[in-house]
């Protein structure tokens, strides 16, 4: 095992807020955390880093209360306490916002934030008057422009996190976890966040951050610590650090290259697209995609990039506009055909449109390939998808003990190689990945990005979406940004930049296109 | 890099050293344990051995395997995340009209005067017809009017009951020939029974039908993104589901020598129960046929041995109802350690 440095140290003198000592936790046959320790300074944010199943969630569960621990302590301003359930930790001054949300859909933002603790009048009914200045004045502290009464259904994801987070600051808690609260918002709104967070440090509160982002890190973070399998690694001053020192601890070995884009040899037009609309959402898109190309989507949450890519797979067919394959026109009504025809989609969120939780990872490895070729008749030929899947499993190096293990007991990070493997089975010629990182350890990250460009090297097309800007400078050999459904503007890979997407991404003005 | 290795590898093995015990294999053991209980309340209650009398046993699978017909395509509706209540009053109107096929000519009431003697495949086919088609409107309203399954077979199950009465205004369709009655004779429906649930094993195992039942269940929309046809599947499914209650009316009436509308009456919870106890979980992507078949099996033993130690029907109706919360509780308690597991 890496020697383990607490290196108390750093913190002479320093005034905790919270100090986890000693803690273990076992699930029915896996070790989740063992003999962790953690320390959080009064006044300052705390990143908490490790690839996925390195026993962040779990241990942040612990602290607010939602798993008990099997051993070890947990120390509030210096008093040992008790934790029962989530109430617990709440009425003891910590609050957690979760990676998932938890909002009732069909009651008002005021109703969630101050649920079972709304504002009472004289007759013991709640006091809806009282609530909504109540959460008016939590917004503006917050900088949030909202409307108490609308009803969270009508919510964009990032408005729900934002609720979520305005919720745990209206607890006033001692120690705030964030677990990826920015997984789902674009740049401009967690700049927001941000803010937000370097208020609530001004007022001496400790606020623990997960994130697999290392920008967010250098950004935001005071200290940082490291876990890796369950086991604390390391802890220390973000000034200390460098992103390659804590990917080396994150992973227990160096991950060289995070984007190896080679120049390939970029062929003939595959998909050409013409004046696509789907009505209320976007409309005029038009754009080519070469053999051996990256097109990469950038453009903020809800700017429509999703919906092209399920257009494109025939989720939703587009209201107008025209679609060419090999300079052939098509219409595309459904995934089957978009299939047949060559492409193939992984979907932005892998638990809604991914993965089929219950059932194995070979299942649903080959879930989209049963026809031609792997099936006799009606009968599945399972022989050869078994070596079939068993090869792909090989070639992602998913780390699973067996083929027949739920998919659901994967990590993240394998759990989005077996995805891709249901999707390479199927030999595509266009390949649209939405997100194809989200969620994703830092090591499954770059074997993913070394795959993609493995297989544009193979004349595959490939559209890629993806929230992260290093990610699509990274790979992209020509960006196309949208804002609001509309395209502002095509990038080529030596002129774009953060700064010129970032530029397009928030303007509506559409500046003189640069298609090829 | 060997760090992560071995820790990885450390992790895994921890996981493989938990063996898991397939649900099937406990669901029979708990079978084995009601029949040993019954074996010794009988020796203590009657002085007498329940297990060692193959009549017994025989009239018991017996009772078992019309609502096992059903309890089979109950269980494919059940994995693809849905319900079906129709089954039983199904079985009673197909087995009105495979009744009112079957009919000998020396009956003068018969239902179709000119349609008698006919040969045994009429009747059959007819059943199995009327049967699909029922099936058949359920996924409809399921799959296009997007109606959840537990209305759409609701309405199935209070129509199809009116539709068994109407059809001869609630008369008994009787004087069945022999040729037809032959399919209900001996240990017929036991053999029918059995070779429909190792028809749909294999079905639900080895071909693309099934993959896509539990892929629907477990993730309709996923299904939908791999290039699934959703639609069309559900409605072969509950097509299918109906077939099988259409088979099971004519095992039924076969068996009687009559087609009564009052037939089948509950059957349709029995097969739930079945498909339940037997491991099939209510939430969808989850369920085997060798599981429904034990779980039929249990409420035969139950049955059969409640009468044995002559506990009055009451009472064995109040104890089946037990069990049935009892399967879903732990149903429940599956689902969230899995959950867990997943988290």
């Amino acid at each position: 095992m890496a020697t383990v440095t607490a290196e108390d140290t750093t913190y002479d003198n320093a005034d905790f807020i919270l100090e986890v000592a000693d803690v273990r936790k076992a699930f029915p046959g896996v070790v989740a955390l063992d003999n962790v320790q953690l320390k959080i300074r009064a006044g300052t944010v705390h990143a908490l880093m490790g690839e996925n199943g390195a026993g962040k969630s779990t241990l942040m569960k612990i602290i607010a209360g939602v798993y008990i621990p099997d051993q070890g302590e947990i120390r509030l301003k210096g008093k040992p306490l008790q934790l029962h359930g989530p109430l617990d930790a709440l009425k003891a001054g910590i609050a957690m916002i979760h990676q998932e949300l938890n909002l009732m859909p069909y009651m008002s933002i005021a109703e969630n934030i101050w649920i079972r603790r709304e504002p009472l009048n004289a007759f013991g009914m709640v006091n809806h008057d009282k609530m909504h200045r109540m959460t008016e004045s939590l917004f503006e502290r917050l900088g949030i422009e909202m409307d108490p009464e609308t009803q969270v259904r009508h919510l964009t994801v990032a408005g729900r996190q934002m609720i979520e987070i305005a919720k745990a600051v209206s607890y006033e808690s001692d120690v705030l976890i964030m677990d990826e609260p920015t997984s789902s918002l674009a740049d401009r709104e967690v700049e927001h966040l941000f803010r937000i967070i370097n208020d609530l440090r001004s007022q001496g509160k400790g606020i623990i951050y997960i994130t697999h982002k290392m920008d967010e890190v250098f950004e935001i973070a005071d200290d940082i610590s490291i876990f890796r399998d369950g086991q604390f690694i390391h802890s220390a001053a973000a000034s200390d650090m460098t992103s390659n020192e804590i990917i080396k601890l994150m992973v227990g070995r160096e991950v060289t290259q995070m984007f190896p884009k080679e120049e390939v040899p970029i062929g003939d037009v595959v998909l050409s697209v013409e004046d696509l609309c789907l009505e209320g959402v976007f409309s005029d898109i038009s754009f080519d995609v070469r053999a051996g190309e990256i097109l990469g989507l950038a453009g903020l949450v809800g700017s429509g990039r999703t919906n092209i890519a399920e257009t494109l797979f025939g989720v939703t067919p587009p209201t107008s506009g025209r679609i060419a394959i090999d300079g052939k026109e098509e219409i595309i009504s459904s995934p089957h055909q978009a299939m047949l025809r060559g492409l193939a989609l992984l979907t932005e969120d892998r638990k809604e449109t991914g993965l089929f939780l219950g059932l194995s990872v070979e299942e649903n490895m080959e879930m989209a390939v049963l026809r031609d070729g792997y099936t006799r008749g009606t009968f599945v030929d399972q022989s050869r998808l078994d070596q079939e899947c068993d090869l792909m499993k090989e070639r992602l190096s998913v780390k699973t003990p067996s083929m027949d293990e739920r998919i659901g007991n994967l990590s993240g990070g394998n759990q989005q190689k077996v995805l891709i493997g249901r999707w390479l089975m199927t030999k595509p010629r266009i390949l649209i990945l939405d997100e194809p990182t989200r969620g994703v350890d830092v090591g499954a990250k770059a074997e993913i990005h070394k795959l993609i460009t493995e297989l544009v090297k193979q004349g595959v097309a490939v559209i890629m979406i993806s929230s992260e800007l290093p990610e699509v400078l990274g790979m992209s050999d020509r960006i196309m940004v949208m804002h609001q459904g509309r395209v502002t503007g095509f990038l080529g890979r030596r002129e774009a930049n953060q700064v010129n997407i970032m530029e397009l991404a928030s303007s509506p003005v559409a500046p003189p296109a640069v298609n090829a | 890099m060997n760090n992560t290795m071995e820790t990885t590898d450390r992790l895994e093995v921890i996981k493989k050293r938990k063996k898991k015990i397939p649900t099937e294999i406990s669901i029979f053991l708990v079978l084995v344990g009601i029949a040993i209980l019954f074996e010794i309340l009988g020796w203590i209650v009657r002085g007498d051995s329940f297990l060692m009398n193959p009549q017994r046993l025989l009239i018991m699978i017996l009772q078992m395997s019309i609502i096992g017909i059903i309890a089979i395509g109950v269980t494919q509706v059940i994995i693809t995340g849905g319900i079906d209540l129709s089954s039983g009053s199904v079985l009673a109107l197909t087995a009105m009209v495979t009744a009112s096929f079957a009919q000998q000519s020396d009956y003068l009431r018969a239902v179709y005067p000119a349609l008698t003697d006919l040969p045994w495949v009429v009747p059959l086919l007819a059943g199995l017809l009327i049967g699909a088609l029922a099936g058949l409107v359920n996924g409809a309203l399921i799959a296009f009017a997007m109606i959840p399954p537990f209305i759409a077979t609701l309405g199935m199950m209070v129509s199809a009951r009116g539709m068994a009465r109407a059809y001869t205004d609630g008369q008994p369709v009787s004087m069945l020939t022999d040729q037809f009655t032959w399919i209900g004779s001996g240990a017929n429906p036991v053999i029918i029974f059995l070779a429909v649930a190792v028809l749909f094993h294999i079905a639900l195992k080895y071909t693309r039908y099934g993959k896509y039942t539990y892929a629907i269940g477990a993730n309709p929309q996923a299904a939908r993104v791999s290039g699934i046809n959703v639609r069309r599947h559900l409605i072969m499914v509950y097509a299918i589901a109906g077939l099988l209650a259409g088979l099971a009316g004519v095992v039924a009436s076969a068996r009687a020598g009559t087609g009564q509308a009052g037939m089948g009456l509950m059957y349709e919870l029995d097969a739930i129960a079945a498909a339940v106890i037997g491991g099939t979980s209510l939430a969808g992507g989850v369920g085997r046929i060798a599981g429904t078949v034990i779980g039929a099996l249990i409420l035969g033993v139950m049955l059969s041995g409640f009468t044995f130690l002559g506990v009055d029907a009451y009472y064995q109706d109040i104890v089946k109802g037990a069990i049935i919360v009892a399967a879903v509780v732990i149903d429940q308690y599956r689902q969230r350690r899995r959950l867990k597991a997943a988290a």
